[in-house]
């Protein structure tokens, strides 16, 4: 095909954009409706039973972060328990975002060295924890690591120590259940990565001198970085907005953004608090996926 | 040039695979190729010659045998301890970096001060006449363009000895003779000793100092193109170097007796019995029917290359003999298809080789 011909095509595909207009209508608002919902309710007040009532107020966004003291109205102090549950959740996501990718990379690593034939069977491994259901899962996660599950029963019976490691209901199991939950979503972008890697680049480094970590860090993690910003995107922002693993394995004490909203829109009969969360909660995500993408760019561009 | 041993490999031996079902690359192989010198591993492939470069590159560790290199053992040193280069078939360039940054490279890992990557960096760029492509991503370059930054990259830590896998395998035909020249070029400038594997005998034989032939995990014959050429040290040298006619003989007292009945003088063969004439086709000349000592001989089929003609002759006996003809200005040698002609073999070309 010419040129000529290549751009006639395009622009002519281009001109009959409204035939997917129905679909683009139905994301638009799919996508934008929620959203706007949420953004309205958070300046809204709280209804007695739940739900909201028609007035405006700043309430719910000022109680992110300030709460009024109850016997002495016109008081503030920081709500130091919504900032240590923000706090958490940014820890938790970003030591599981490394702890997956720490796992995933030579995972995807291994599964990309292997013979062409073998390397669906491996990835179909990879994909098999999500055909049962993330409840499951983690309920799978909570038996193995509550007191009387398989983990603390090895080490009891081994002798190796004599009372169960308290895991369950701390942040270390919320941990552990994120990491094996999106573990799969680490590995496979990096795998996509991995897999259009030149391993002959490999031996060009290594014949120029370079020690394996210098072919690691100066070779490998540059070309595969796609990969790894992927993944990492992909681990990040749902554990950030994880529900069910922290309330099932951190118990009701050690919560996290997701069970705070959820709290709020749930017992706490607060919307409108539920609704700036939740929005705050977007602005975090992205925020930190733009500084992200933009750092990691940064290095790749200067190599 | 100087005598002394640059790569030196004793013996060696690569098997593939577990030990019964073995595959033995390399058999057996030893071979001294010296400082400053241009050297070609020239086979088909399979032969084992890309298996002996990455021996002496350190890719490989060989399953028995020794290689030194300046004298010094380096059998089992890992490639990033080695004085030594290579240039990829594929280049191998690092996408991530810029042209300037992949010739940098070797440098920097050496640990180099930035002053000096910088000073030799440029001096690379100006060598390969790649200056005005230094910032520019390796993927924009063109297949000719790769291949200098590849030499530049490799060349540029001065290594003790550059080793060339299939350079111009990829390179159209009038780039590759351009790249000929310029490796040509940059060997003598460098005064690197050069490893260089290919497959075509073509190239080998404009660019060496001296050919290594190789078949079936073997080394064949060493020696200058001309050497090699001139006189192969047996039956898979002379075919695969060049185009050659075998007849089938018998040996005779001061020479052999072709299945035709001619006999063709061949000093010092020791050989007796049956065994094998080879004749290269510029070496047959057709001459008058009427000389003493012509073989008789039948045109076949002509076929014309430009600046040659073959003709395909048989002999009485059915033996098929190509004899290469200089084209006239016409392109026209002046023979008929079915034409009866005579033919001789100019004095000394013909000789018996072993199998």
């Amino acid at each position: 095909m010419s040129a000529a011909e290549d751009a006639r095509e395009k622009a002519s595909v281009r001109n009959a954009w409204y035939l997917s207009a129905p679909a683009l209508a139905v994301l638009t608002f799919a996508a934008c409706g929620p959203l706007l919902i949420m953004l309205v309710y958070s300046f809204l007040t709280p209804g007695q039973y739940g739900n909201v009532e028609w007035a405006f107020s700043l309430k719910g966004w000022r109680s992110i972060l300030v709460s009024e003291d109850i016997f002495d109205p016109g008081v503030f102090v920081w709500a130091d328990a919504h900032l240590s549950i923000f706090w958490r959740s940014v820890k938790l996501s970003i030591l599981t975002t490394l702890l997956t990718l720490l796992i995933g990379f030579p995972t995807a690593w291994f599964i990309a060295t292997r013979p062409p034939k073998s390397r669906p069977l491996w990835l179909f491994l990879i994909t098999i924890p999500f055909w049962t259901n993330l409840l499951i899962r983690t309920v799978a996660i909570f038996e193995v690591i509550r007191n009387e599950g398989v983990i603390n029963s090895l080490l009891m019976g081994a002798g190796i120590i004599s009372a169960p490691l308290q895991i369950t209901y701390t942040d270390t199991a919320v941990f552990i259940g994120m990491a094996y939950v999106f573990l799969p979503l680490m590995v496979l972008p990096l795998f996509a990565s991995i897999d259009r890697f030149d391993m002959r680049l490999i031996e060009a480094a290594y014949d120029l001198y370079a020690s394996r970590m210098a072919v690691l860090r100066r070779v490998i993690l540059p070309i595969v970085r796609p990969g790894i910003i992927a993944g990492s995107i992909l681990v990040f922002v749902p554990s950030l907005g994880a529900v069910v693993t922290p309330r099932i394995l951190g118990g009701g004490k050690n919560m996290m953004i997701g069970n705070f909203i959820e709290l709020q829109f749930g017992q706490g009969r607060n919307w409108p608090l539920g609704a700036a969360l939740s929005m705050t909660l977007l602005v975090i995500v992205t925020v930190a996926l733009l500084f992200y993408v933009r750092a990691a760019n940064r290095e790749t561009s200067h190599g | 040039m100087s005598q002394a041993i640059a790569i030196e490999a004793r013996k060696v031996v690569k098997a593939f695979g577990q030990a019964d079902g073995a595959v033995r690359a390399l058999d057996d192989v030893s071979v001294e190729i010296r400082k400053g010198e241009f050297f070609t591993l020239l086979g088909p492939s399979g032969c084992g010659k890309t298996t002996l470069l990455r021996l002496i590159a350190g890719f490989e560790m060989p399953t028995d045998g020794t290689i030194l290199l300046d004298g010094a053992d380096i059998t089992y040193l890992p490639p990033n301890q080695r004085p030594v280069n290579t240039v990829f078939q594929s280049y191998a360039l690092f996408p991530h970096l810029s042209v300037a940054q992949n010739i940098a490279f070797g440098l920097q890992m050496l640990g180099k001060p930035s002053a000096e990557v910088k000073a030799r960096t440029d001096r690379m760029l100006a060598l390969v006449q790649m200056e005005s492509m230094a910032g520019r991503k390796t993927s924009q370059l063109s297949g000719g363009q790769q291949q200098r930054v590849a030499l530049a990259r490799a060349l540029a830590p001065q290594p003790k000895v550059l080793l060339l896998d299939e350079p111009l395998s990829a390179l159209d035909y009038k780039l590759r003779k351009d790249m000929q020249l310029e490796l040509k070029r940059l060997q003598l400038e460098t005064g690197i000793t050069f490893v260089f594997v290919t497959h075509d005998q073509e190239e080998a034989l404009t660019m060496s100092d001296r050919v290594g032939v190789m078949s079936a995990g073997k080394l064949q014959q060493v020696g200058t193109p001309r050497e090699i050429y001139t006189t192969p040290a047996n039956r898979f040298v002379a075919s695969f170097i060049g185009e050659t006619n075998f007849l089938p003989a018998f040996a005779v007292p001061g020479g052999v007796k072709l299945d035709c009945g001619a006999v063709i003088e061949v000093a010092g063969l020791a050989r007796q019995g049956r065994t094998t004439l080879t004749v290269r086709p510029e070496q047959v000349r057709l001459v008058d029917t009427a000389d003493t000592g012509a073989i008789a001989a039948t045109v076949k089929n002509l076929v014309y290359f430009g600046t040659d003609t073959h003709c395909y002759l048989a002999l009485s006996d059915g033996a098929e003999v190509i004899a290469r003809l200089q084209s006239p200005s016409n392109g026209d040698v002046g023979l008929q298809v079915g034409q009866n002609v005579a033919l001789r073999f100019v004095p000394g070309a013909a000789q018996v080789l072993a199998d």
